[in-house]
């Protein structure tokens, strides 16, 4: 359970780097979406056009985040549970490069399978700390399906934003691991 | 608003006394998190989480209570609807199917008690989606009994894992029928934090689930440790003979009530 510094986009050996119950402070862009925008980037990976990004190493933050009051980039933001996008996370991972997810929640085995398969990786972002997670965003701009309103897909620069590694390249699963260490049921 | 901006006391304090209690390093941390985090949202008046919720809403109204210029509903909606907009707070209310947003986040979802007196009580709880798909109504045979009703709130529980936002607060809905025994779950969750049931069978029961729980070895976030629910609150209605409705309403820890009496 060592503390890291990554930034954005995500190298081969940055990945490898990580195991479960390590303590990232992100920095660079990332970007956001939820499964209403997830069904859409993949239904343009199947219809063989462009997404409206460039997600080859980058990170996808499951949010939807609270309005911006005036004079701040963006309103509270932590992560949404995970297991929606579940449907999607494979495809993205294995055809646009999509290398990193924050959210909150198990993984099904498909998404676990192509995080080691491609190489990836899966943080945990504490859920409900939305006002502190804010503070580490820096900027935000919506770059995609503005009509999701708090779905759509934005654009952010953080820094330092702290998430924790719950599924590795290595095949290890902070939510079961975690779990059986502190399970005390007779 | 104010409800999504300040956390409780209750839930602030359990915070203080998980960040003693809690054996994991990791499950320490989040409870750092979640007290900086509370703290950060009153100072600068944002919601503590993004997610503000679906407004639910208990009305009870005093037979004696007359409201004039308009049906209750409606002022009520257009609170809600104000609250939302002038807060910053997200609107996450949608149609089921095509999901568009509704932009408002109206409808709230209003229950109505009608109670002696003359006076109009109104508790707001705005209730995150996370939480309440993790919810469940079990119709249990009548003999599956006590032990039949721990089993199913702990393996929702189990089952719910990080998924909800544990620490958890569990509220159960014992007896009634299939929709009363979700209803009691949900009302359950109004109730403070450390506050036993009034009948002695089910604040037991309540200690013993709250208990148990805290064995699963979930943790806070998720991430492993002890403290996995901050409280466990029954609400009882007796039922068929034929039946035995179990509801629980699972509520992450921003825990979130207002009231006020008019």
């Amino acid at each position: 359970m060592a503390e890291k510094y990554l930034t954005t986009p995500l190298s081969d050996a940055d990945l490898e780097s990580l195991r479960i119950g390590d303590l990232v402070y992100l920095s660079g862009v990332i970007y956001t979406g939820r499964d209403a925008a997830h069904k859409r980037l993949v239904d343009l990976l199947k219809a063989g056009e462009p997404l409206p990004m460039d997600l080859q190493g980058q990170v996808i933050y499951y949010v939807g985040p609270a309005p911006a009051k005036p004079g701040k980039p963006i309103g509270s933001a932590g992560p949404t549970t995970s297991y929606r996008m579940d449907a999607y996370a494979p495809t993205l991972i294995a055809q646009s490069g999509l290398r990193g997810m924050i959210g909150k929640g198990k993984r099904n085995d498909e998404v676990k399978q192509a995080i080691k398969d491609y190489k990836a990786v899966y943080f945990g972002s504490t859920g409900g700390a939305a006002a502190l997670t804010a503070r580490c965003i820096k900027t935000a701009e919506v770059i995609a399906y503005p009509d999701l309103g708090p779905e759509a897909v934005r654009r952010l620069t953080v820094e330092n934003m702290p998430v924790t590694v719950i599924n590795d390249v290595h095949g290890g699963d902070l939510y079961i691991e975690g779990v059986n260490q502190y399970n005390t049921e007779a | 608003m104010e409800g999504n901006y300040y956390l409780g006391a209750d839930v602030v304090d359990a915070f203080k006394k998980g960040l003693t209690e809690e054996v994991s390093p990791t499950g320490k941390d989040v409870f750092k998190q979640l007290l900086e985090n509370a703290e950060i949202a009153a100072e600068e008046q944002v919601p503590m989480c993004q997610d503000c919720g679906v407004a639910v809403v208990f009305l009870e109204v005093g037979q004696d209570a007359r409201v004039s210029g308009g049906t209750i509903r409606d002022a009520v909606t257009e609170g809600v609807i104000k609250g939302y907009a002038d807060g910053y707070l997200r609107k996450s209310m949608c149609d089921p199917l095509t999901r568009a947003n509704t932009g408002n986040n109206a409808p709230p979802i209003i229950h109505t008690e009608l109670v002696t007196g003359d006076s109009l009580k109104i508790t707001v709880a705005p209730k995150g989606g996370g939480s309440e798909n993790m919810s469940t109504v079990a119709m249990l045979p009548p003999s599956a009994g006590r032990d039949g009703l721990k089993q199913v709130v702990i393996e929702r529980v189990r089952q719910a894992g990080p998924n909800p936002c544990p620490p958890i607060v569990v509220g159960v809905g014992v007896g009634g029928n299939f929709e009363y025994s979700a209803l009691l779950a949900k009302k359950a969750l109004l109730r403070e934090l450390g506050e036993p049931s009034p009948i002695p069978e089910m604040a037991a029961l309540e200690a013993e689930l709250l208990s148990d729980i805290n064995k699963l070895g979930i943790g806070p976030a998720g991430l492993g440790g002890k403290c996995t629910a901050l409280g466990v609150a029954i609400e009882y209605h007796p039922c068929h003979i034929a039946s035995f409705p179990v509801a629980v309403n699972i509520n992450c820890h921003a825990a979130r009530h207002k009231s006020t009496v008019l």
